[in-house]
């Protein structure tokens, strides 16, 4: 097959596997705040790339100083938390100024935020520059481990999966196990009765815009230790981010972790076996197409509209 | 019950708009501007018949397709690949391995012209393929949507995905469709060199009275009973299909409509241009063209033409003098039309153009048969987002 050997096949398929699962990591992390603010709040946030950049040049800018200051080995834990919170406050923001105006016409905000997109990828032009940087890697977070003598596993690959691993577990408790979900799943499930009850309907869309761009945060600084980010670096995750939530059903917890998985692992594997190009052409048309015979995605049974 | 006439020109000042439109483009423009220049226009308005499908799509139809390039670039790659042929004769290629082949196909280690550029080889089949192959792609997405009763936000997606792939198909299938270069030093078409100035003159022309064409077509479409079934889907889809309309077969064709419309553009683009890149095909392009429609004015026609032509004169100024700049405003014009002026110009000037003296009457009579013939115009937007 393809000119290997079964044993060679085995290990390809290990360490493509891995590779799959690094960035089903960063895909996971993307597409659960996309699932929260699109499949809670019917929101779509073309900028939802760019709050990852914002995390991502959070964790930059963070390893610099760390450099200088000389606690490189520390700090990563530090610039989630910043990639976060940072990323969350300018959710909360965007959200104040633009989103809530806009909800009566999802289409509408499509555009809007696309715009932001572009802004936000020119603010990050002009004060970053063009060229793509990328962070300095504390010590534990380099190299990789060997179990067998064939396979390779970098070890910031495993550091992403569980960190994505604690990210979602999170927005699980978030969502199903806190008031705040509580709230939130009432004011999806039906708007006016929730407002009546006395749940503070604004306040919740703000949250939980903000909460699923501060989780795009997170993305990004998990994404600084697999790669390098520039000022577009979020638009190369946009689409297969919305694909990920569209297949995997929108209001499905579960369907975006199964099909964060399936992208990414189809993905990786059909790279190795083919062009990368044509691999990701392989993997979309494959999810359009089951799209097309089954519209309302992999877990869910709502009727799309 | 209204006149052919009417329905074409849409009334005094649908007349008044289109003369206004005719002067602009046929007259003022290749009088006030050196070759160049009018060739750029030229190119911009072949951007505008993809802003006018997406008025008929988006605007009346509430159908938001993020991949209106991909039509765009089919047709623009339809004929790019007929002239590309032509520029390959054997004997201006006698350098390569293989004589009488696209360059980039021998680059790419290709003996032969592929199967499916066979057709390219006649004009007839080439229009014909601008045609029907964009409206043959169009009808097998919008068959599939929206008989699943696919709609809103979760078309747009899919089609921006199928644009993006589309695009990474073209790039990825180097020696098939050139790559990221595109189809490029194309040079006579039937023997005729398009890249002398007369031609180009002759060619905006061309492109200037299928524009036109595409307009009276569109408001036919818009004016006739479609257009009002059209409007009442956007509105309250439920109501009408209880009423007893496929809707869904009115959506396909709407947008094979439209698919079609932006295919004429992508051809005339191809002839105006000179050449077809994947940089028109995915989502960039396709979003940026939803904006010229925006800022004209989703509903408007016309104003879907002034709109282009205002981004793009926008864009090429900017994007020369103070490139850093243009992002922003870029980004500023998508948030701003849409919180500020959903209706875009063509919303502007039909609240301040009843202060005019001489075109009050006319607007109020405009108002009055649009308040007659359906309640819900100027809604655009609003009633999109509780239908879903």
């Amino acid at each position: 097959m393809f000119g290997y050997s079964m044993a060679e096949i085995g290990n390809i398929m290990v360490m493509q596997g891995f590779a799959g699962l690094s960035m089903f990591s960063v895909l996971l992390l993307m597409a659960l705040g996309l699932a929260i603010i699109f499949g809670q709040m019917g929101v779509i946030n073309m900028a939802h790339g760019e709050f990852m950049t914002i995390g991502a040049y959070t964790t930059v800018m963070l390893s610099k100083l760390a450099v200088a200051y000389g606690f490189v080995n520390y700090y990563f834990i530090f610039a989630i938390i910043v990639a976060f919170v940072l990323a969350f406050a300018i959710g909360y923001l965007v959200e104040f100024t633009l989103i809530r105006h806009l909800y009566k016409r999802p289409l509408d905000t499509l555009l809007a935020t696309w715009g932001l997109s572009l802004v936000m990828q020119q603010i990050f032009r002009s004060s970053f520059g063009a060229k793509e940087v990328s962070a300095e890697l504390p010590e534990w977070l380099l190299g990789s481990f060997q179990p067998t003598p064939d396979i390779d596993i970098p070890i910031n690959g495993v550091f992403v999966m569980g960190l994505a691993a604690v990210v979602t577990f999170g927005v699980f408790l978030f969502m199903f196990r806190s008031q705040w979900g509580l709230r939130v799943r009432a004011t999806v499930q039906n708007r006016v009765m929730a407002g009546a009850v006395g749940i503070n309907t604004k306040k919740v869309d703000r949250v939980t815009f903000a909460l699923g761009c501060g989780i795009a945060g997170v993305a990004g600084a998990a994404f600084t230790t697999i790669a390098s980010t520039g000022p577009t670096t979020g638009t190369l995750y946009i689409v297969d981010s919305f694909m990920v939530v569209v297949f995997g059903g929108a209001a499905s917890l579960f369907g975006t972790i199964a099909s964060a998985f399936g992208i990414a692992q189809a993905q990786s594997i059909l790279q190795f076996f083919m062009t990368s190009s044509m691999g990701k052409v392989a993997t979309l048309l494959t999810i359009v197409g089951i799209l097309m015979m089954r519209p309302e995605g992999l877990f869910a049974s709502k009727v799309r509209k | 019950m209204k006149t052919l006439s009417d329905k074409l020109l849409g009334g005094k000042q649908g007349v008044l708009g289109l003369a206004l439109l005719a002067l602009l483009i046929m007259v003022i423009l290749p009088l006030g501007l050196d070759i160049f220049r009018l060739n750029l226009v030229g190119k911009y308005l072949t951007y505008a018949f993809v802003a006018l499908s997406l008025v008929l799509l988006w605007g009346n139809g509430g159908i938001l397709s993020l991949g209106q390039g991909m039509f765009f670039g089919l047709g623009g790659y339809c004929m790019a690949m007929f002239l590309k042929l032509e520029a390959s004769d054997p004997i201006s290629t006698k350098i390569q391995t293989t004589p009488g082949i696209p360059d980039f196909m021998d680059w790419n280690q290709l003996t032969a012209i592929p199967w499916f550029w066979e057709p390219f080889k006649s004009l007839p089949l080439t229009i014909l393929a601008i045609l029907i192959v964009p409206t043959i792609f169009a009808y097998i997405i919008g068959f599939a949507m929206f008989k699943r009763r696919v709609g809103g936000v979760y078309f747009a997606i899919i089609t921006q995905a199928i644009a993006l792939i589309l695009s990474i198909l073209i790039v990825g299938q180097q020696g098939f469709t050139g790559g990221v270069n595109g189809i490029t030093d194309l040079k006579t078409m039937l023997g005729w060199d398009i890249r002398t100035d007369s031609a180009k003159y002759i060619l905006y022309y061309v492109n200037a009275i299928l524009l036109f064409g595409c307009i009276f077509l569109s408001r036919y479409i818009l004016t006739s009973k479609f257009g009002m079934l059209l409007l009442a889907m956007r509105d309250k889809e439920e109501r009408v299909r209880f009423s007893g309309y496929d809707v869904s077969d009115f959506k396909i064709f709407t947008f094979c409509v439209a698919a079609m419309i932006s295919a004429i553009g992508g051809a005339m683009f191809t002839l105006q241009v000179g050449f077809m890149s994947p940089s028109f095909v995915g989502i960039v392009p396709s979003i940026e063209m939803v904006i010229f429609a925006a800022v004209g004015g989703r509903m408007s026609l016309i104003g879907a033409v002034y709109g282009t032509l205002l981004v793009n004169y926008g864009k090429t100024v900017f994007s020369e003098t103070y490139p850093e700049l243009w992002l922003f405003l870029m980004g500023g014009l998508f948030i701003a039309v849409v919180m500020f002026f959903p209706d875009g110009l063509a919303g502007i000037y039909q609240k301040h153009a009843r202060k005019i003296p001489f075109l009050k009457r006319w607007v109020a009579e405009e108002k009055q048969k649009q308040t007659d013939a359906h309640a819900s115009h100027g809604k655009a937007s609003t009633t999109l987002g509780a239908e879903a």
